[in-house]
């Protein structure tokens, strides 16, 4: 059944870039505002917006009943959730189920087996995907013969941590003993939870995730991968796609194991599988499931020349994923630099406000993903993304100087932005050659302050 | 960063309970501006970058849902009783009984003027204020967003 009106339960720069889809389509669109984005430019582009709350998340955005009732009240039949969010809570699709308004996304219970990092890795592993080797251990014993196994270095982690806190890191393994008690001690101070768990350490990674589309009946195709491994403290900043500097037999790996994970879950929508690739062996790792519209996704697009949120769409209303595997083809190479309203100068800091002025590039192959616009105003209750800005071209090099030439051609003014920081990144020679591990810019931002 | 999103949010009820239309504030580098709905619109030229598109002719179907009323009492001095939250608005306890208010009627602080539902959860909406009804916007079992105008009251003094 076409679907004819959606609502979009999101905001910023992904619902402007879902409206456009809508409107390529004749779908109508209600967007879903919060007091802080009345004045939006997704709010002025959609047919109608709804006031669903106050400005915080937790009073607007995130509110599941909510989000349904103006889907209802407004007569949409489906719910588009965008990323963050409700995107990935298991309870929004579930409550659609229910009401049976169209959720763009995958199956309440697909969002919940890959949700939980460890009921993912269960079904990574019965799936035939390597994860990372490791495993909990619950006394000195049995963490000694998985260390063995494993080799250092290895690093503990708290079962009850995450985002980088509870990790302790054992270079040797007579270390081990030690530093098994200490963290023990304090996983349980910290999180109330005193097990932990171990896990090889790689020391110089790589984020590289594969796009999926799945119909729901196990059919799974995968669009290619991106490189996700500029990030500081886990936000990524440059993707790229195709990763570069990747043996071909890895590449071709990495897509069969995705699509393999994808189909043991009968998945339904477009999706993501993260993987780590250990650069000194040649190995990678499943780390999770991305059960939604990913914010880097124009870099697949630009190479694919696919509509990832046209397809998220029909797959929903149930035309099924008219796409095979052989109409997926890879036309030269795109970058995106994900622009902030943040102050390097001032360790990163967020710089809400109002945007007196912006002015965005244009040019052969650029693209740009954003919901700013002269006198818009950044609310300090969202992340700081403002835009996203996307170089296509025949190979890396042109894009990456077709998107600094961007970058340089950019004006936003106002509020502080990473505009020359990433601009920079760009021109790293590190950056240029490829292939750079996620501890790249930390450990040039140190060398920096030094 | 010297603000935090809660002291924004302090800032903007203190700007709704205030006459003014238009505050700006400068603290520590963060600068922030705030603007009243009904103030008058700021320069703001029509979105053109490369990124958004052209709106699209609008298709023959109809508006999406009903938009909110439009009140017609010019009054000076009505105050207006909004919705706490989006939901579906109800005049009357359960269907075929009377509405909680008409126009005309007096209302206490405490006095409810309406239900809202949000996916069968009922909400109570209390006047919030002392005086007589003048106006009903909210529409019987529609939608109602959060802080769409319910009623019109006049205030006693």
């Amino acid at each position: 059944m076409p679907i004819k009106r959606i609502l979009i339960a999101n905001r910023g720069e992904i619902a402007v870039r879902i409206i456009r889809t809508c409107k390529l389509l004749n779908i109508e669109v209600v967007l879903a505002v919060s007091e802080a984005d009345r004045d939006s430019l997704g709010a002025s582009l959609a047919d109608r917006a709804v006031c669903i709350g106050p400005g915080r998340p937790t009073d607007s955005y995130l509110r599941v009943e909510t989000i349904v009732q103006a889907a209802l009240g407004t007569g949409c039949d489906a719910i588009h959730p965008g990323y963050g969010f409700l995107s990935e809570r298991a309870a929004l699709a579930a409550l659609c189920e229910d009401e049976g308004v169209i959720f763009i996304g995958p199956t309440a219970a697909q969002i919940d087996a890959v949700g939980d990092k460890l009921k993912a890795r269960f079904h990574a592993e019965a799936a035939n995907v390597p994860v990372v080797p490791g495993g909990p251990v619950e006394s000195l014993a049995e963490a000694q013969a998985l260390a063995e196994k494993i080799g250092a270095p290895i690093l503990v982690k708290a079962v009850g941590g995450g985002g980088g806190r509870g990790m302790k890191l054992v270079e040797r393994l007579e270390d081990l003993p030690a530093t098994l008690d200490l963290a023990s001690a304090e996983a349980g101070a910290a999180f109330g939870d005193a097990r932990v768990y171990l896990e090889r350490y790689v020391a110089q990674g790589r984020h590289i995730e594969v796009q999926l589309l799945g119909d729901g009946a196990g059919k799974v195709i995968h669009l290619g991968e991106r490189d996700c491994s500029v990030q500081r403290r886990y936000q990524k900043l440059i993707e790229e796609t195709p990763a570069p500097d990747l043996p071909a037999h890895i590449r071709a790996q990495m897509h069969e194991a995705a699509v393999r994970f994808a189909q043991s879950l009968d998945y339904r929508g477009a999706g993501t599988v993260e993987f780590l690739y250990d650069v000194a062996r040649a190995q990678f790792y499943f780390l999770e499931m991305n059960a939604r519209i990913q914010v880097e996704h124009p870099v697949t697009e630009a190479v694919t020349g696919i509509d990832l949120v046209a397809q998220q769409v029909a797959i929903a209303q149930g035309d099924g994923l008219t796409l095979d595997q052989s109409d997926i083809s890879f036309d030269g190479a795109a970058i995106e630099c994900r622009i902030n309203a943040e102050d390097p100068a001032r360790d990163f800091a967020p710089s809400p406000g109002r945007v007196t002025n912006a002015l965005w590039p244009r040019g052969e192959g650029i693209r740009v993903d954003t919901h700013i616009v002269d006198g818009a105003m950044i609310p300090p209750f969202y992340d700081s993304m403002v835009a996203k800005i996307i170089a296509h071209g025949p190979d890396r090099d042109t894009a990456i100087t077709r998107l600094w030439q961007a970058l340089k051609n950019t004006r936003v003014e106002g509020v502080a932005t990473n505009l020359d920081f990433q601009a920079e990144l760009l021109d790293d020679p590190d950056f240029v050659a490829g292939g750079v591990d996620t501890g790249w810019l930390a450990r040039r931002l140190a060398r920096v302050e030094a | 960063m010297s603000l935090t999103a809660k002291d924004v949010e302090e800032i903007m009820k203190l700007l709704d309970s205030s006459t003014f239309d238009r505050l700006s504030l400068e603290v520590d580098g963060m600068k922030i501006e705030l603007e009243r709905s009904g103030a008058s619109p700021r320069e703001r030229p029509a979105p053109a970058t490369p990124a958004t598109p052209e709106p699209a002719p609008k298709s023959p179907r109809a508006e999406p849902a009903a938009a909110p009323s439009v009140r017609v009492s010019t009054e000076p001095g009505l105050i207006e009783i909004k919705s706490p939250l989006l939901g579906i608005y109800y005049r009357a306890p359960k269907p075929g009984e009377p509405p909680f208010v008409e126009v005309g009627s007096k209302v206490d602080t405490d006095t409810v003027i309406g239900i809202v539902e949000v996916m069968k959860l009922m909400n109570s909406v209390p006047a919030g204020l002392k005086g007589e009804v003048v106006e009903i916007l909210g529409r019987n079992g529609e939608l109602v967003e959060h802080g769409e105008v319910l009623l019109l009251v006049r205030p006693e003094a």
